[in-house]
């Protein structure tokens, strides 16, 4: 196996004793390394070249100090610039003021929004909330009874007044953002305190379905639209991130399946294109498979060090 | 060292378009350098033609890309398993290849493999009916899965039927136990026949994990072909190129939607052109 970039860098300034400062030419091989490290990690393209860019501004002339040695000092400039595009402090979740905090998922087909939705259900029942999750997936097969299924695990109540996809129903069955709207009069009525909307997976390119997440946005307001989004994806986060920002407007970032073994990049790229922060981690399929997004440790893994 | 007809402005362009179709840092330099020698041998062809023409030549039309299927009423009870990491197409895969095997005049039972993740059965017994085939599932959450795919091994067997093709529940490689299960569902199943095939399915979004997704799932079970779904959205799936290299096996089908015929063979020219053409 190879070294992990923090040996490989430090390796890379063998050569280079004592004190002084750095000198391009030091640089420019451990520039390379980053870049193909990020690059294996899939950290999209463009976040790739503005990255290195800003390690090499940072490093050129750093004061190679008595106490580090040149690899290490370029290990850590590495570390903080990536924790610093993670975005620091991870942000809570936002409660609305009155009325029941509403929160919809959105995301690409098959990401983990639907698992999500239980988790996020469990999570805040155990804070004291009384959640509602919305069955607005009327387009995947069985999409409602999956919800159906994970509320019942998560011993939170289902609202799901159409069937969407079934056995017995080959069509679509019932209009999403109607039961967006009317989701919104059940959960006042029965005064839950936190609404979980949960979407059929779409493609960034679907103008019409990303219209349909438009519109039950528009129709349920919701106090954080979570952008749902599996680590694993490559270079496609730019593309699909950007396709959803514009679409949903999404105010948080949910990154899914980080119990495997993928670098994720995507957490990089996201943030960096977006803007929008990372707030939860899912990590599995059970339903407490879900914590806080911690940049530090996503720092690590990322770069491997 | 001689001169190519490429300024390092041409060269970074190039390795660019690769590695934004996810085709990776590795397998990009290979490409690069195979085309810097094509490009010595014809410094006055169009350097974008001869990538293409490389391209094609790594991801091979030449290979056989049919699934291993006996004739239309053998009634051989040929198995199919259909394996791969979380949520990346396998249910709806399952349900596309069953309604071009029906079309082909083949008898299909499909198996429910996948016992754990919620609804599971019900969204393959949906693909079934929409197929008009029928659904071998178990009753119970959390039932044995090995169990489950004997039973319909068995009943496809019991009715001669043509093709089982068997569901299963999504694994990340990672997780030793479920690789496991997943190596004796395989095994359980060759008892009553051998599989004909059995397919990875890779998500093209994913990016450079989809090399050790195959890796692991080849040495657990003898991965016979790749299935390369949501090619309907702007992901390009260049990790199949180290895939197919790394396997040896080849991409035989593709989605390209959530509907019943969105599933389509492997064109290896059209593939190149879609990862060559629009630029981000
Ligand atoms: N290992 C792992 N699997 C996950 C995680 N989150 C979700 N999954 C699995 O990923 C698959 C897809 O999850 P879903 O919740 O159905 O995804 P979705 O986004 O609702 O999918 P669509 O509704 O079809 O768009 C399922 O097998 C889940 O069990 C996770 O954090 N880790
Ligand atoms: N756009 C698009 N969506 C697809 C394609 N194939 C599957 N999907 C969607 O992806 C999501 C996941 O598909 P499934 O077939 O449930 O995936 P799976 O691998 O069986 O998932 P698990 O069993 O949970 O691991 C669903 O919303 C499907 O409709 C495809 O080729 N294109
Ligand atoms: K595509
Ligand atoms: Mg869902
Ligand atoms: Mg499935």
């Amino acid at each position: 196996m190879f070294a992990n970039l923090s040996d490989r860098l430090t390796s890379t300034f063998k050569g280079l004793r004592g004190k002084g400062r750095l000198t391009e030419a030091d640089i420019d091989g451990t520039i390379r390394e980053i870049r193909r490290a990020l690059l294996d990690a899939d950290v999209a393209v463009p976040v790739v070249r503005t990255f290195t860019g800003n390690i090499r501004e940072r490093a050129l002339g750093a004061e190679v100090s008595g106490a580090l040695n040149p690899g290490e000092q370029v290990v850590k400039i590495v570390n903080e610039e990536l924790i610093s595009i993670l975005g620091g402090e991870s942000r809570p979740l936002r409660h609305a003021k009155t009325g029941p905090t509403v929160i919809m998922l959105a995301g690409l087909q098959g990401a983990g929004k639907t698992t999500l939705a239980g988790k996020l259900a469990h999570h805040l029942k155990g804070q004291g909330q009384t959640p509602l999750l919305v069955a607005a997936d009327l387009q995947r097969p069985n999409a409602v009874n999956q919800l159906q299924v994970v509320g019942e695990r998560a011993g939170v109540p289902v609202f799901a007044p159409e069937p969407g996809v079934t056995r017995e129903g080959e069509r679509q069955r019932g209009n999403p953002v109607k039961v967006a709207k009317k989701a919104m009069k059940e959960a006042e009525q029965r005064q839950h305190s936190v609404v979980i909307v949960d979407t059929a997976g779409r493609l960034g390119v679907d103008a019409e379905l990303m219209k349909q997440a438009a519109d039950i946005r528009k129709a349920v307001e919701p106090d954080e639209v979570l952008f749902v989004i599996d680590s694993m994806i490559g270079q496609d986060a730019v593309a699909t991130a950007t396709a959803f920002q514009e679409g949903v407007d999404f105010t948080g970032v949910v990154l899914t399946k980080l119990d495997g073994d993928t670098r994720g990049g995507a957490a990089l790229s996201v943030r960096e294109v977006t803007g929008r922060p990372i707030l939860f981690a899912s990590t599995g399929e059970k339903l407490d498979d879900f914590e806080v997004f911690h940049p530090d440790r996503m720092a690590g893994r990322i770069l491997d060090m | 060292f001689s001169k190519d007809s490429l300024s390092q402005d041409d060269w970074d362009e190039l390795e660019e378009t690769l590695l934004l179709a996810d085709v990776g840092a590795a397998a990009t330099d290979d490409i690069l350098a195979g085309l810097r020698t094509r490009l010595r041998d014809e410094p006055d062809s169009d350097p974008r033609a001869i990538l293409r023409a490389v391209l094609i030549e790594t991801i091979d039309p030449a290979l056989d890309r049919s699934l291993a299927l006996g004739e239309p009423g053998g009634g051989a009870h040929e198995p199919i398993i259909v394996v791969g990491v979380n949520g990346v197409g396998k249910t709806t895969t399952v349900g596309k290849i069953a309604r071009v095997l029906v079309a082909e005049g083949r008898t299909v039972v499909l198996g429910a493999a996948d016992t754990f993740r919620a609804a599971a059965a019900d969204q393959l017994e949906t693909w079934g009916a929409r197929v008009g085939v029928e659904t071998v599932r178990s009753d119970r959450d959390g039932a044995d899965p090995a169990s489950v795919a004997f039973e319909a091994a068995d009943r496809a067997r019991a009715e001669g039927t043509d093709v089982l093709l068997i569901d299963t529940a999504g694994r990340l490689q990672n997780k030793a136990g479920l690789m496991d299960e997943l190596g004796k569902i395989i095994r359980v199943v060759s008892k009553v026949a051998e599989p004909v095939e059995v397919l990875l399915v890779l998500d093209a979004t994913t990016g450079q994990n989809g090399l050790a997704q195959a890796r692991v799932f080849a040495e657990v079970a003898n991965v016979t072909g790749i299935v390369l779904t949501k090619l309907d959205g702007t992901a390009k799936g260049g990790i199949v190129i180290a895939v197919q290299r790394e396997l040896g096996v080849p991409v035989k089908l593709i989605g390209l939607g959530e509907g019943a015929d969105d599933l389509a063979p492997f064109d290896t020219e059209q593939f190149v052109d879609g990862l060559l053409g629009a630029q981000a």
